[in-house]
């Protein structure tokens, strides 16, 4: 079983609507939304929330008034700003690390489980799909990344699946990390700007940092040739293989207002075409085709 | 005054806006590039750069020969850092939040105060614009805290500007919690209008004024617009779906320089938060 994670570092370059003109073309697989905290996948791919499943994230802190001597501990040891003056908690500023709970000497600082978002099960028409929604200003989006993709790879197994789809979210911090570990290969969607070559820089970085294979794809090639060769000549030097260059297209946004992949919507349109090829490079590169490790072992 | 630029969606023009923005106005300006994971201010504004400072989280080292091993630590670690065993302890640097349990609750004094560099913030200047970045290290997680501390440099004096990350989780709270304003940039696609609506959920939650910027008019359909009409969400300024501007940006260069027309759109809209920010937010 392979896992194919789609990256970009940098925002809105089409990570989502590339991944799902892949639906498209992959065959076998399942599909995984790992950017849980604005997932739009699901935009295109109309899964049926067969099941749905709460999240507890964590833990939070309140404070119960009957108890509470306002001695002033919890203020004192909190790092996090999240007890205010008048004894009650911030709950957006609280970290759910307990330490109030712990040391009130009148034990009067409750510590419920929260419920951080949902996560799902869906059929789509490209097949299954594990995909999650985490709640507005929501802590722990890490654990939840890590969350759909053990389900989706338990997903596969059952079925006898050979790949797994992840789209994956923005940057390259907790939620990448978490969507990238044993992954078998990431794919960096790069747009040719200064901002989508210094992104997609740090990308190849994290993949190196964590040893994964990387490829890269260039979206909107021909917006700016200059920096479409600056990717290219640093994909080269980092040894980040590429994988094919896309158009800028509009057949793109019209294809996502009809909530198609590109493929349903125009077959014939130039970026189809290229991103047929892209897929067709893909499946053939090395970087694809190294089997991940260990994840049986984990489940 | 504090301005944070956000979106939900990324690549939608947070970070045109808010140099572009920060370069129009009159008023005497500090803009902080607080999407720390990728910061690409600087690449547009080609700032002089100064001071360079880490930024440091305490996380525990234990001193072996104080300690007795009665887990106490490792009890109120809800992160799971630390790892007691017969004769050793565990810790696990990168799944620690810095809450200091360790150290409060050890009685023997083991726990030691271990610095661990998350990023680091630099100071610089360009074009009469104070400059702060933040800059998260690669294969680091925790960028909550990296933002406070670019945050720690606002001058009450000066409009602070600030370039949130993309998303609507944590580092985007610490991006825009306390500001004066949230101004939410948007794509007219639907994806942009999805991850917009979660945008203004989290904008509400915190309870700030809020506006919209629409980027790229012109593309996709007038939902967004249908949606600002009814959740009464004011359209401050659209800028142009325009292969001109997109090329303009892909060189880092300003569009203010290249199409000076924007220069009074800019001020206009600065007029436009100011009055908003004025009134209490018409929004909260």
């Amino acid at each position: 079983m392979k896992e194919l994670v789609i990256l970009s570092g940098k925002g809105g370059t089409g990570k989502t609507t590339i991944t799902a003109a892949f639906a498209s073309l992959a065959k076998n697989m399942v599909m995984c939304d790992a950017d849980v905290d604005a997932a739009d996948l699901h935009l295109i791919l109309d899964p049926d929330f067969k099941q749905s499943t709460d999240f507890v994230g964590g833990h939070e802190a309140v404070i119960n008034p009957d108890m509470c001597t306002q001695c002033g501990r919890c203020i004192e040891v909190c790092k996090f700003d999240a007890v205010r003056d008048t004894f009650e908690i911030d709950s957006i500023a609280c970290e759910g690390c307990g330490v109030c709970v712990d040391l009130c000497p009148e034990q009067a600082i409750d510590f419920p489980e929260t419920i951080c978002g949902q996560w799902y099960i869906s059929g789509t028409r490209f097949g299954p799909m594990v995909h999650a929604r985490l709640g507005i200003a929501q802590e722990n989006s890490g654990k939840l990344v890590a969350l759909v993709r053990q389900e989706a790879k338990k997903m596969a197994t059952q079925n006898n699946l050979d790949l797994i789809l992840t789209d994956g979210p923005p940057g390259i911090g907790c939620p990448v990390i978490a969507a990238i570990g044993q992954a078998s290969a990431i794919l960096i969607i790069a747009e040719p700007t200064v901002s989508g070559f210094h992104d997609m820089e740090r990308v190849g970085e994290l993949a190196r940092h964590f040893n994964i294979p990387a490829m890269v794809c260039i979206n909107k090639y021909d917006l700016n040739p200059d920096q479409t060769k600056r990717i290219e000549d640093l994909a080269q030097k980092t040894h980040i293989a590429i994988a094919g260059k896309i158009s800028f297209d509009q057949t793109f946004t019209e294809s996502m207002i009809q909530a198609k992949t590109i493929f349903e919507y125009d077959k014939n349109s130039q970026a189809s075409i290229e991103i047929q090829k892209v897929w067709d490079t893909i499946v053939s590169l090395p970087e694809f085709n190294t089997p991940v490790n260990n994840i049986m072992q984990h489940l | 005054m504090i301005i944070s630029v956000a979106s939900g969606k990324g690549g939608t023009g947070k970070t045109t806006v808010s140099t572009n923005l920060a370069l129009s106005i009159e008023q005497k300006v500090q803009l902080f590039d607080c999407d720390v994971e990728e910061p690409n201010c600087h690449l547009f504004l080609n700032p002089v750069m100064g001071k360079k400072e880490p930024v440091i989280a305490p996380v525990p080292e234990i001193d072996l020969e104080k300690c007795t091993f009665c887990k106490k630590c490792m009890d109120i670690c809800r992160f799971g850092a630390l790892a007691v065993l017969k004769k050793e302890v565990l810790t696990f640097d990168t799944l620690c939040h810095s809450c200091g349990g360790c150290f409060e609750v050890c009685p023997e004094g083991a726990v030691l105060e271990k610095k661990r560099s998350l990023g680091d913030i630099e100071h610089g200047s360009a074009r009469g614009i104070s400059f702060v970045r933040g800059c998260m290290d690669v294969g680091q997680v925790m960028a909550p805290p990296i933002i406070r501390k670019v945050r720690s440099y606002t001058d009450p004096n000066l409009v602070t500007i600030i370039d949130a990350p993309p998303g609507t989780s944590c580092p985007v709270i610490a991006a825009m919690n306390k500001a004066d304003f949230v101004l939410l940039v948007t794509e007219p696609t639907p994806f942009g209008l999805h991850d917009l609506k979660l945008a203004v959920e989290t904008v509400k939650i915190l309870g700030i004024p809020h506006g919209l910027v629409i980027n790229r008019a012109g593309l996709g359909n007038d939902d967004v617009k249908r949606y600002s009409e009814k959740e009464h969400l004011p359209i401050l300024m659209e800028i142009p779906f325009d292969k001109k501007i997109a090329q303009i940006y892909s060189n880092g260069q300003m569009v203010v320089d290249k199409l000076p027309e924007y220069k009074e759109k800019f001020q206009d809209l600065f007029e436009k938060i100011a009055q908003l920010v004025e009134k209490g937010g018409q929004n909260r």
